[in-house]
């Protein structure tokens, strides 16, 4: 019994849903955090390239 | 009613007020036919995925959904994880980049069109344009319906006068301020119906002594099934309905496969990813969508389930002997009536008018431009009308308003009561195979979409009226032709019309395809190409560069 409920379609259905809505937090926030991190690297870059012109 | 009138009257009063403020922010925005009729294309992912999510879940979800948990209990929670993987993170993330990419390569600016142009034909554009326009009605038919009924029975006023009121003031945002006004409603809306959802939640959970003890209480109550219900395979509302019966058919087939799957191809729900400006802000999008399917289905199915322990305690009865005539949609009104405190009630009547506000906007404006502008603009005029495309939605959004008002007035409430699950069906059907050929099989051809688009939504439609009892009973076509309720019968009549028409829909688009010539390389280059969601960070390179050149 997990959660008070015998029935393992439905533990397994009430545990799905959480952790998927979870996931889509986590991989949503993961594409915010990202771009910040593409930026710095890219700008990091840029002024590379043009220290070295 | 445990809140006074006056007061629900009042925060109405405010919430309306509140609407038309927010209406108005993205009706200054919208003046162009872009901004009209898809929001700019430049909606901020929070903003998307909230809108996206309140015209996904309709007071139905929450309500007659919910009502149907306390019924058969929390086996619907698959639908709700459905709803999440394929209704948000495979809509985003895999359905929702290529549509907004090609969408705006190809310049299509509805759903009919965008399906029209990828395949280069009118006839699809026209086709798709009129099943959205003929059925769709139905369907925002039952939502304003609800909200009526929802306004006449918490405010106690007339009915035709509450379905006038609401009719109106939504017709008022979307006529005048496109779908732009519509998305940021939708997200002042999604925030209420958040609030509502996490109260209740926490409210039942709390009053029934916590998460696993109020599940425990519920497993208990399995002997407590009423016997007509046990015949029909229910075992205990913790427990998956028995395999094959009749409420297994209906929970599987119908809800998880209907509703789950069936919101991939829903035209007012697509169009939403043509709205952003990059595909980064879909997956950004995933993180609020995700979360909030789960605070409304998932609340509403948990706390309707758990109602019956509530309704054990207090009264000795389960949730359908406690209202009148085992009507579920009467369930969750009742529950709520009886358990919460009165300021959660007025909090949570304005979020169930939220959900039936934002999905009754999304299908005015999605039926509008289908048979404004796809129809009429594109099918009759073929592309040779005069008038602007803005104002021909416009009246093309008037007309469908007021078809879905008087279907609301002439339809019975049996087939009004299927409309939902009768439009998704359909939608799938018919937009789903072609839908996926457009996006990532580029062997598909113009024969084999229109041969799927027209397989599909004619076998969908012929099971509707002929074999699926649930709808073909109430419509009584197939017995006035035949003088029998369906054609078939054994486990068939159970089997819903998605099973059967879009597995042929899918064959069919793939055996035309393979024998129809091709489109050519080019048209695929262009349709296909990848656009920029760094036009921003090219500019903003160049900004780099420019700043770091002038450093230097």
């Amino acid at each position: 019994m997990v959660l008070g409920i015998d029935d393992p379609q439905i533990w397994l259905a009430y545990l799905a849903c959480i952790f998927s809505a979870l996931g889509c937090m986590v991989y949503g926030l993961l594409n915010w955090r990202e771009e910040k991190e593409e930026q710095s690297v890219k700008s990091s870059t840029q002024k590379q390239v043009t220290q070295n012109q | 009613m445990a809140v006074s009138t006056s007061t629900l009257i009042f925060l109405v009063v405010i919430y309306f007020a509140l609407t038309f403020y927010v209406a108005r922010l993205g009706y200054k925005k919208s003046s162009q036919t872009d901004g009209y009729m898809l929001a700019g294309r430049s909606v901020p992912p929070a903003i998307m995925a909230l809108s996206y999510g309140a015209a996904f879940i309709s007071t139905s979800a929450i309500i007659g959904f919910g009502g149907v948990a306390a019924s058969t209990g929390m086996g619907l929670l698959w639908l709700v994880f459905m709803n999440i993987f394929f209704g948000i993170f495979i809509a985003f993330v895999v359905f929702g980049p290529g549509t907004r990419r090609m969408g705006l390569n190809l310049g299509a600016i509805t759903y009919p069109e965008f399906i029209g142009k990828r395949f280069q034909s009118r006839f699809i554009q026209a086709f798709s344009g009129l099943i959205v326009a003929v059925f769709m009605p139905l369907y925002a038919a039952s939502v304003i319906i609800g909200a009526g009924r929802f306004l006449e029975t918490t405010l106690g006023i007339n009915y035709n006068f509450a379905l006038l009121i609401f009719t109106v003031i939504i017709a008022c945002y979307v006529i005048k301020g496109g779908l732009l006004s519509v998305m940021y409603v939708d997200a002042m809306q999604a925030s209420i119906m958040l609030i509502g959802m996490t109260f209740l939640l926490v409210f039942t959970y709390s009053k029934l002594g916590g998460v696993v003890e109020a599940h425990q209480a519920l497993t208990n109550m399995v002997n407590l099934v009423p016997q007509a219900l046990v015949e029909q395979g229910h075992r205990g509302w913790t427990a998956m309905p028995a395999f094959n019966s009749s409420i297994w058919w209906t929970m599987v087939s119908t809800i998880i496969m209907g509703v789950g799957i069936g919101a991939l191809a829903q035209p007012q729900l697509a169009v939403r990813f043509m709205t952003v400006k990059d595909d980064r802000s879909l997956k950004r999008a995933v993180a609020v969508g995700g979360p909030f399917l789960l605070m409304m289905a998932g609340v509403a199915y948990v706390v309707g389930a758990l109602s019956n322990v509530y309704f054990y305690r207090t009264v000795g009865k389960i949730a359908l002997d406690v209202v009148p005539g085992g009507n579920t949609d009467l369930i969750i009104p009742a529950y709520l009536n009886q358990a919460m405190p009165e300021l959660f009630v007025a909090i949570f009547m304005l979020s169930l008018l939220s959900a039936a506000m934002s999905t009754a906007a999304a299908q005015f404006h999605t039926m509008g431009t289908a048979i404004g502008y796809d129809v009429y603009q594109h099918g009759i005029m073929k592309g040779k009308s005069g008038a602007s495309t803005v104002h021909v939605t416009k009246i093309g959004i008037a007309f469908t308003i007021l078809v879905a008002v008087i279907l609301a007035y002439i339809l019975p409430g049996s087939i009004i009561a299927r409309a939902t699950a009768m439009f998704m069906g359909l939608c799938t059907s018919a937009f789903l195979p072609l839908y996926i050929g457009a996006l990532f099989w580029k062997r598909t051809t113009k024969a084999g979409a229109t041969a799927s688009l027209v397989v599909g939504s004619i076998s969908s439609l012929f099971w509707l009226v002929f074999v699926h009892a649930k709808e073909a009973v109430p419509l009584g076509i197939c017995q006035a032709i035949f003088g029998k309720e369906t054609l078939l019968s054994g486990v068939w009549p159970l089997v819903d019309p998605i099973l059967i028409a879009t597995p042929l829909s899918f064959l069919v688009l793939i055996v035309v395809s393979l024998m129809t010539p091709q489109f050519s390389p080019e048209f695929l280059k262009k349709a296909f190409r990848l656009r920029f969601e760094d036009e921003e960070e090219v500019s903003e390179s160049a900004s780099h560069s420019a700043a770091d050149s002038a450093g230097v």
